[in-house]
């Protein structure tokens, strides 16, 4: 097989140095699928993206036994094993319940506070003239792409002196601090985007900053605080690292609390399975929701 | 992206493209003048910073030259003591495998899917597919792939299919994990059990077996009877020596025979004679001229089915944690480079078709080289989120083989919070990973200036 296709191989190559109109290996592969060939492909890559978090949504609906008897896909010859039995079980757990509403209470007030702080600041930024402006922006710019892990050991240190390691508060400061610097820089672009004759018809009209910044920034702005605001709010969600180290068992978010039970895998799927869907409701439900809000958050923000 | 921001927006029409030439006008009526306000304005964000980013900054690099304990200066001693000590050198050595392996073979999967998805109606639905692992935590991903590379083939899917396919082409084998009774004169052998002593043409063998389920012997096995008296060839019979209600190693007239087990006749160590057991167990070696032979059960009887990879042991787990993360940042990719691709002028591309350009040859030559900006922003972004990778190792590798997935990241919390507790080099690590980042820094501000002259 291999040698079969070598000379095929040598032929692509000169096609690329001297540019003939000669057609190559890969171009006639490409010619003779038609586009019929290309949707099936493509319909198979969608399907293989799909299944493991189908398996992990069949699992979390099979009971402890069945799990440990068989792989997911039996379902399909045996469907009667479909139950909420593991949901029931969750509902029940009270770790677990409470680690839910933890989440909550961590990503909700992060997300506000960045979208505020962040808005106010790229505003500055944007359309007050002061000294130092473009070095303040190239600061920003420079920590988008800053490692949490700088910060972990001296902030855990800050948080112990003033009493706020262990607690949703101090979470909830961390994420805000590294939320930020790709917060300002999103909405910076933004509002430097917005066509200077509003701004400066507001001013000849005797606007002062706060008026311009939430009448005419704020509402023109709406699109990209969406956007934050969904990416922000999915980014803090999904932490495991940053609850792992300022949260105790009280205040810890729900990644933190199952992640215990990942020592014993094989047995543990059925709660396991169950526990990451519940995890994963949220931020899928804001996907489908707002999915074109997330896709230009990501597009614009992804460095993080 | 901190970074191609631009490009995209400009493509997808999200901004009115504002961002003209800087104006360099000093009296710009559109700009507010007090330095004031601007203060204000920035203070929040300038305190949490200030306090929460770079004060940790600075204290993690003084901190990274003192002891566990923080009193005693070490000088580099914390770096010397990570480039030397084993765990360490194993997540560099793991965090260089993924910058070079993952960044890349997510950008050509990358631009594949989305050139290929170009010439579909469903382009957007697919995308969506393929995006949407990135809405879901890493932690949340590592379980779903946890359990897709689990070892079991009754839990994981992918030994699952391993197994399925292997054994369409080699079928197990009948008896797996039955052997010869302990009191028999067989030795277990590279080759399989191979009896102790030679025995003569003419001799009938008793081989009872045992370490197998008498409800799994195939169907058509019948009670186990002695070989018939007075033959000149060498034979026996097998059978599996249940012992119930008889004796060890003796035919009661109730156990089954196992047919269809292989056996060889041996001398001098070569295989001179095959055969096969009946449905009674019993078997002959017809045509062997007289001697004495050795009997051997070959190994193929009572090999264990095959139960696939141990894709979550030491030495497959990076590329799977790997595999894991191209399911994830795909949909990223296609996303960015569609983005870019929208962009592309049709007629470029139309002009090269014109001047008898194949398919192959605009990609390769026009919207590749086109693309380039869009793809190494593409590729940055990718090189440092492979560098901050740590949820997916932490979940996907089981804790027996963490040290073998390490990765920097992990390390840092493993020294710093985890079993560790030594500060000193938890902080030398986070610098340098911190020092990993800095060209990607570097390369944003350059990138940034750039857009704004």
């Amino acid at each position: 097989m291999t040698t079969a296709t070598a000379p095929e191989k040598v032929r692509l190559v000169e096609v690329t140095v001297s540019g003939a109109p000669r057609r190559g290996f890969v171009s006639r592969v490409v010619g003779k699928l038609g586009d019929g060939t290309i949707q099936v492909i493509l319909a198979l890559v969608a399907l293989f993206w799909l299944m493991p978090v189908f398996g992990l949504l069949v699992s979390s609906l099979r009971d402890e036994t069945d799990n440990n008897a068989g792989g997911w896909w039996t379902i399909f010859t045996r469907p009667a094993q479909l139950t909420l039995e593991n949901y029931q079980g969750l509902l029940g757990n009270e770790t677990v319940l409470k680690s839910f509403l933890n989440t909550i209470y961590i990503t909700v007030p992060s997300t506000v506070l960045v979208v505020v702080i962040s808005a106010l600041a790229a505003y500055a930024l944007s359309w007050i003239e002061f000294p130092g402006r473009a070095w303040v922006t190239t600061i920003v710019v420079g920590l988008l792409v800053m490692p949490v892990q700088v910060a972990l050991i001296p902030v855990a240190k800050l948080f112990g002196a003033v009493g706020l390691f262990g607690t949703i508060t101090g979470v909830v400061l961390f994420h805000v601090a590294f939320g930020l610097p790709f917060a300002i820089f999103l909405l910076r672009n933004f509002f430097t985007g917005i066509p200077r004759d509003l701004i400066e018809a507001a001013r000849m009209d005797g606007a002062k900053e706060w008026l311009i910044f939430a009448k005419v920034v704020l509402p023109i702005g709406k699109p990209a605080i969406a956007s934050l605001a969904i990416f922000e709010f999915l980014w803090v969600w999904n932490d495991l690292l940053v609850a792992l180290v300022f949260a105790d068992q009280d205040s810890a978010p729900i990644t933190v609390a199952l992640r215990g039970q990942l020592r014993q895998f094989g047995t543990n799927i059925d709660l396991l399975s169950s526990g990451a869907f519940l995890s994963m409701i949220v931020p899928l439900a804001v996907f489908m929701a707002f999915q074109r809000y997330f896709v230009q958050g990501v597009l614009a923000g992804s460095t993080k | 992206m901190t970074v191609s921001d631009s490009a995209v927006a400009d493509a997808k029409g999200v901004r009115d493209g504002g961002r003209a030439p800087k104006q360099v006008v000093v009296d710009d009526p559109s700009m507010g003048r007090s330095p004031k306000l601007a203060a204000v304005f920035l203070l929040p964000a300038a305190l949490v910073l200030a306090a929460l980013v770079l004060y940790p900054l600075v204290y993690s690099v003084i901190r990274s030259f003192f002891d566990r304990s923080g009193d005693e200066f070490v000088g580099l001693g914390n770096y010397v003591n990570t480039f030397t000590d084993d765990r360490t050198l194993t997540a560099f050595k793991n965090n260089v495998i993924w910058v070079v392996v993952a960044p890349a073979a997510v950008t050509g999967l990358g631009l594949i899917l989305a050139v290929l998805t170009e010439r579909i109606k469903w382009a957007t639905a697919f995308r969506l597919v393929l995006f949407m692992p990135m809405a879901i935590s890493l932690f949340a991903s590592g379980i779903i792939f946890r359990l897709v590379y689990e070892e079991d083939p009754n839990q994981g899917v992918v030994n699952a299919a391993v197994v399925g396919v292997h054994d369409l082409f080699s079928p197990s084998s009948a008896y797996p994990g039955a052997r010869p009774r302990d009191g028999a004169p067989f030795v277990a052998t590279p080759e399989g059990y191979t009896s102790r002593e030679s025995f003569e043409s003419g001799t009938a063998v008793a081989v009872p077996l045992v370490g197998f389920p008498p409800a799994q012997v195939p169907p058509q096995a019948t009670s186990a009877t002695a070989p018939a008296a007075g033959m000149t060839e060498l034979r026996g019979v097998v059978w599996l020596d249940v012992s119930v209600g008889g004796r060890a190693s003796q035919l009661d007239g109730t156990e089954k025979g196992m047919p269809r087990i292989a056996l060889e006749a041996v001398k001098d160590g070569q295989v001179v004679g095959r055969t096969t057991s009946g449905d009674d167990g019993r078997f002959t070696f017809p045509g062997l001229p007289p001697g004495s032979y050795q009997l051997r059960l070959p190994a193929v009887n009572f090999e264990l089915p095959f139960r696939g990879l141990t894709w979550l042991g030491p030495s497959l787990i990076t590329p799977v944690i790997i595999s894991s993360w191209i399911w994830i940042m795909t949909g990223f990719a296609i996303t960015f480079i569609a983005a870019g691709l929208s962009a592309i002028p049709r007629d470029a591309l139309e002009a090269a078709r014109v001047d008898g350009a194949t398919e192959m040859q605009v990609f390769r030559r026009v919207t590749v080289p086109l693309l380039a900006p869009v793809l190494l922003v593409v590729f940055v972004t990718l090189v440092i989120n492979v560098l901050k990778i740590f949820e997916l190792v932490f979940v996907i590798a089981p804790g027996s083989v963490q040290e073998e997935a390490n990765v920097l990241a992990l390390q840092m919390w493993q020294v710093s919070f985890g079993t560790g507790g030594d500060q000193g080099v938890g902080s030398a690590l986070a610098v340098m990973l911190f020092l990993l980042v800095a060209p990607a820094m570097i390369f944003n501000i350059r990138r940034f200036r750039r857009e704004q002259s």
